[in-house]
């Protein structure tokens, strides 16, 4: 057992877990934010994809005590004050999901994809190429690509409206 | 929100808990004080069990108990349940196997589960689980359908000698055997279908608890049909009687069939519960779901196509051997059978069709109903004998379709189905239309000229969906009714609740059924939710798979409406001393025509409930239900074209063009039925270029995780071209047919059409692996040269 | 997973320390292999030391005619570097097509090639670039650090701090992956190093884990161009085989992504 420590979706949070913890079973089960999904056991299909330091990473396959001291943010963490983010939204407008079960994983790499990308450099393309790690078995992708596609193009709408 | 109809793309009102991460799926559930199962499960594809030692498993930390089958048994629960009868052509019945949730005596696939471990955590339960010692007297096992049937192949289960399960026809024999005498050309070939696993990204799990003083279950689990899974652990499985078991399915996480069927695992937690004494909760991890969800498909055919001079069909003989696994899942016997050989005829007037299904026990992983369900199969099969058959005759594949449509309907076909409506050349058209297939010899040379091969592909389906009716159903061997059912409440304010015995796994329920209600009264949809899922809350329904919640569940709905409507609209002439027959709705108001007297839809409702002013005799309130029993199937068709690009050095197939046109009949939300095409084409797809559950001949599944399993990505696929063409189906009241399937039943034969066209090779079997195209290619080019 | 105990190193002595205190110790980098592997129950280790918080083995920078890459580097930062884009641009596209973006961001250029899975991609790297490999104890070249399937010259308690690779005057990669597993079935990477000597290394394809295909290098030394790869056959003798594909298809997977890789060097 170990403690440990990070800020999760804005509020700093510890516990005491077993070492062998992965980051997820810290995420659901120490402290019950279920929006975060568990898919495979292959560190495959993404359904559990937090951004941690900023940066996506599959939290099935990291140790909760490999970020102990990190910052750690959840699909429940992205809306800010009420808003959707705009990939949240874009999700929706474009029926980006079915069961809902990928959505999670693949609005945290969409977020993370803009991110490194820059929003509205993104081409159905690199889109495509840049799933790599998340699998839905429901929408064929078909929309979830618009999706990523209008929120990154939107966001450099709002980038460029701010400037 | 608004008011949004039948047509409109209304955005889904339940997208807002899953982009904010409040989904509840049955994993995100806790209950105080419950304790973690995990499975023993056989490493071994046929063995005989010796013993099970449980002894140090208890001695671990956390630990409350490890189960097996004898007290399985020894507790008076009942053998898991094949739902659909069928006779074998000489008349008996099928010969099923016995399957215990728990196996005390012999295993027959890898992964069945022999004992299960109760814990405080998962972790602990998994460590006690791998500490339980089971004593194994191997036996040989067969995986392949073909050798099980094979004389001296290792017998599976006594009831069924030779591993037969049943040897069963349909259509006219010597009818199709005079067809081929007669025949000016015959097209022969050999065709595999794939074995594939469902794979909704949600694994399975359940959440069981026993309420000692109520003697009372609940259950939350990932079900398709909740209502179906209590009545067959209630009269069945002998778990507790109906009144005594809730069983709630929450959010669920994608299904495509495999969470139809009651699995061992889901029963087993309900019985450990009471067991134990504590609520007890098991997911599956993907391994697992690889080794016991049903798989699909599995198919081995030859079959034969004959035509007359002017290039007609005349004949169509197919044999079938379909591989079921290692037992008889709920739905397994009716998938090659009656959902399978009934849509042998497509889109064609075919007079005289026969086939023949043996189905047959192996040591795999049983087979059951994966979207589609014998419809994928029957359409494979046709769709490449119509392909091959055109190249042979020197038709144009389109033209050679055509020439065989049908085109009068009703249309009665040689194997049981009457089709009610269709325009089939209105897709084809559309199809080719939108595919500029016009074109495809320019983009061709194009291609060639960069390398690569480019081919093209039709795929020409018809599906029957809604499986009905229940009295019809019922001759053929269903041993369930497949009606549907409605409860549509208006509450005293106006607001409206329907309860429907459909299950929403994605498909979007929550959004399209309020747009009927939004139709019907002109009421915003945020007025209307919808209850679906929960035995406690909704009458008995049949649930969702077959593409049957539209046609069938939307129908209930629709009957149960017209009642609520009569009602309303009586009242509104009481209150308004108007006729009855004066009153119309609109906009949320109740109008007598041709005056300004209106009451808003609250009003009534209002006054149906405080009951003051009624008409003479009439019972207070504003609620009405129905049960919907289809008269006939819906036929929903179309055609896909799907254009490839192969690369000659690897093999490695990319699709750079794919058209759906389709005639779903009424279309209640584009947005929502694009999708489901979507998906259906990608799992399609799937199949034909990448997916295959794979043995070796141990009866050790290869591909049992992701790293070999090979899932459609999306740099895998294209985006679609979808386009509809609506022909309103007769049988129900809104004219609707189902989405659901299509996509999956149409898109593997365009997309091997193509490929093979592309090679100028037809010998290729789904999946078409870039090694299998590239050596089809290489040999092909060898032929060729010499 | 079974049970285990994290431990976080500071330092290279505290790492050591660590290892050699545990009964079955095992080294973490951004764990993308091990976790996994523990998590199927594949592998137990009593302890694993997390290496990627000492500040040796962080960083990229110029070091002379090489280039330096800490160990705990991820795929991420190598894809990124612009220094890398600049010098050693076939090693950035490398990095950049590991797994997927989310294991970019955790995954270690140490961890890869500690590991030496036989369908990693940067063993290929090193060994076309001549790369230098320094571990806590000493430095070796990559051919003598890579000992065949899963296997390195590493002992238990050292650690790879770093990797040095020598600025190559063209360098490419080009992989045909796993269509499930997305691992290479074939990468080839070909470089012409800063002497002028060539290098064709392939990974994925080889049962002993990366080899290097001496007749392309012949070929390539004097004709640097797609062409002069096309007709050289690797052989299908030593060539893996499983349900993705044969030795025969790995075999011409081989050559076709050595004369893509060379196509890539413009
Ligand atoms: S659960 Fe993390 S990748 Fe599948
Ligand atoms: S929406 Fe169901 S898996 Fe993606």
């Amino acid at each position: 057992m170990s403690k440990v420590s990070m800020v999760l979706n804005g509020k700093p949070v510890a516990a005491d877990v077993e070492d062998r913890t992965l980051l997820v079973s810290f995420i659901r089960e120490v402290r019950g934010l279920t929006g975060t999904h568990v898919g495979c056991d292959t560190s495959q299909c993404g359904a559990c994809v937090v951004h941690v330091d900023g940066k996506a990473v599959k939290s099935c396959t990291m140790l909760a005590a490999q970020a102990d001291g990190a910052e750690v943010v959840t699909l429940e963490g992205l809306a800010s004050g009420g808003a959707l983010h705009p990939v949240q939204a874009a999700f929706k407008e474009n029926h980006g999901l079915q069961c809902g079960f990928c959505t999670p994983g693949m609005i945290m790499s969409a977020v993370d994809m803009i991110n490194r990308h820059g929003a509205g450099n993104l081409d159905e393309t690199t889109i495509r190429h840049e799933l790599e790690g998340n699998i839905c078995r429901c929408t064929g992708y078909h929309n979830i690509v618009k999706a990523i596609k209008a929120a990154s193009d939107q966001m450099a709408g709002m980038a460029q409206a701010a400037e | 929100m608004a008011v949004e109809g039948i047509g409109a793309r209304a955005l889904r009102k339940e997208d807002k808990r899953f982009i904010t991460g409040k989904g509840r799926y049955t994993d995100d559930m806790v209950l105080p004080g419950m304790g973690h199962a995990a499975f023993v499960r056989s490493p071994h594809a046929h063995a005989r069990v010796k013993g099970i030692d449980a002894s140090a498993a208890l001695a671990m930390p956390g630990v409350d108990a490890v189960l097996t089958g004898d007290q399985l048994v020894g507790d008076g629960i009942g053998n898991l349940i094949c739902g659909w009868m069928i006779h074998s052509k000489d008349g008996s019945p099928m010969n099923m196997g016995g399957w215990r949730a728990l196996e005390p005596e012999v295993v027959r696939h890898v992964g069945q589960a022999v004992a299960v471990v109760v814990a405080d955590t998962p972790a602990q339960a998994r460590d006690a689980a791998d500490a339980v010692v089971v004593d194994y007297e191997e036996l040989p096992a067969v995986v392949d359908a073909i050798e099980a049937l094979a004389p001296g192949a290792p017998q599976i289960h006594p009831e069924a000698a030779g591993n037969l399960i049943f040897d069963w026809e349909i259509g006219d024999e010597a009818a199709v055997e005079a067809a081929f005498d007669n025949a000016a050309h015959v097209t022969r070939m050999e065709i595999r279908n794939n074995r594939l696993v469902p794979n909704p990204m949600e694994p399975r799990a359940a959440l069981a608890s026993y309420d000692d003083a109520e003697e009372h279950y609940t259950l939350y689990t990932t079900s398709q049909n909740p209502h179906v899974a209590r009545l067959v652990l209630s009269a069945f499985y002998n778990v507790a009687p109906e009144h005594k078991l809730r069983v709630i399915a929450p959010d669920v996480g994608g299904g495509f069939g495999s969470k139809i069927y009651i699995y061992p695992e889901e029963m087993v937690c309900l019985w450990a519960s009471k067991r134990v004494g504590r609520p007890v909760k098991w997911v599956s991890d993907r391994t697992e779901a690889f080794l016991t969800d049903a798989h699909g498909r599995d198919h081995r055919s030859e079959a034969e196509l004959a035509l007359d001079a002017d290039n007609r069909i005349t004949g169509l003989r197919v044999k079938t051997i379909a591989n079921l696994g290692a037992y008889m899942s709920l739905f397994s016997s009716s998938v090659p059978t009656y959902l399978y050989a009934t849509l042998l005829s497509g889109q064609y007037d075919i007079p005289a069709i026969h086939a023949n299904v043996k189905t047959v026990y192996t040591n795999t992983t049983p087979v059951d109903a994966y979207r589609g369900a014998g419809r994928p199969e029957a359409t494979y099969l046709l769709e490449r004998l119509m392909e091959t058959a055109a190249r042979e005759v020197g038709l144009s594949p389109a033209e050679f379709r055509r020439r065989n449509f049908v085109r009068s309907f009703p249309h009665q076909t040689p194997v049981i189905m009457c089709y009610d409506a269709g325009d089939y050349d209105a897709t084809l058209d559309a199809a080719m239309k939108a595919a500029d297939y016009d074109g495809f010899a320019a983009r061709k040379a194009e291609a060639a000229s960069r390398g690569k091969l480019r081919g093209i592909g039709l795929s020409c389906y018809i599906e029957a969906c809604g499986i009905a009716p229940s009295a019809a159903v019922g001759s053929l061997g269903a041993g369930v009714g497949l009606w549907e059912s409605a409860e549509v409440r208006v509450n005293p304010v106006g607001t409206v609740e329907v309860l429907t015995g459909s299950h929403s796994h994605g498909q979007g329920h929550e959004t399209t059924f309020a747009q009927l209600i939004s139709e019907r009264f002109g009421l915003d949809t945020d007025a209307v939710s919808i209850v679906h899922g929960d035995t406690d809350k909704v009458q008995f329904g049949m649930g969702t798979y077959g593409s049957r919640s539209g046609a069938v569940g939307m129908s209930a709905i629709v009957k149960a409406l017209d009642k609520v409507e009569a009602k309303a609209k009586k009242i509104a002439a009481h209150l308004m001393e108007a006729a009855e027959g004066d009153i119309q709705i609109e906009g949320g108001e109740l109008k007598v025509a041709g005056t300004d007297k209106k009451l808003t839809f609250t009003e009534v409702a209002l006054a149906a409930y405080t009951a003051h002013n009624l008409p003479d005799g009439m019972e207070p309130g504003l609620k009405e239900g129905a049960f919907y029993d289809p008269t006939n199937f819906t036929f929903p068709a179309g055609t896909y074209v799907c254009e490839v690009e192969v690369d000659p050095e690897t093999g490695k197939t990319e699709i750079v063009n794919f058209v759906a046109a389709d005639d779903f009949g009424k279309v209640i939300n584009p947005m929502i039925v694009e999708g489901q095409v979507h998906g259906g084409l990608v799992q399609g797809i799937g199949q034909a270029l990448l997916e295959n559950a794979s043995y070796d001949e141990n009866g050790q599944l290869l591909t049992a995780s992701y790293m070999d399993y090979s899932m459609p990505r999306a740099d895998d696929v294209p985006s679609f071209k979808l386009t509809t063409h609506e022909t309103l189906c007769p049988g129900n009241p809104l004219g609707m047919k189902g989405c659901g399937e299509a996509g999956a039943i149409g898109s593997p034969p365009a997309v091997i059409n193509a490929i093979t066209d592309a090679i100028g090779s037809n010998d290729l079997a789904m999946p078409a692996s870039p090694e299998k195209v590239w050596a089809l290619y290489r040999s092909a080019m060898r032929e060729a040269a010499e | 997973m079974y049970e285990t105990s994290y431990h976080r190193a500071g330092s290279l002595a505290e790492a050591a320390q660590l290892i050699s205190n545990a009964d079955d110790g095992k080294f973490l980098g951004g764990g993308q292999t091990l976790l996994p592997t523990m998590k199927q129950r594949l592998a137990a280790p009593s302890d694993i030391v997390d290496l990627t918080k000492i500040p040796e083995l962080k960083g990229i920078r110029e070091d002379g005619g090489s280039i330096v890459i800490g160990a705990a580097t991820t795929h991420y930062e190598v894809a990124s570097s612009a220094l890398l884009k600049e010098k050693i641009p076939g090693l950035a596209a490398l990095a950049g097509g590991i797994g997927d973006p989310a294991v970019r961001h955790m995954g270690t250029l140490g961890g890869s090639i500690a590991n030496n899975d036989p369908a990693a991609d940067y063993p290929s790297a090193l060994v076309a670039l001549n790369a230098t490999v320094a571990t806590s104890k000493r430095s070796l070249s990559a051919e003598d650090f890579f000992v065949g399937m899963f296997e390195t010259a590493l002992d238990d308690d050292e650690v790879v701090v770093s990797v040095s690779f020598p600025i190559a005057q063209k360098s490419a990669y080009s992989k045909y992956p796993n269509p499930a597993s997305r691992y290479a079935m074939a990468g080839v990477f070909v470089a012409r190093l800063g002497d002028g000597s060539v290098r064709v290394a392939v990974t994925g394809a080889g049962q002993n884990g990366v080899f290097r295909a001496t007749a392309m290098e012949d070929a390539l030394s004097g004709n640097w161009s797609p062409d002069a790869v096309a007709g050289i056959e690797v052989g299908a003798d030593d060539m893996l085989h499983d349900i993705h594909g044969s030795a025969d298809y790995r075999s011409n997977l081989v050559t076709v992504m050595a004369k893509r890789a060379v196509a890539a060097t413009g």
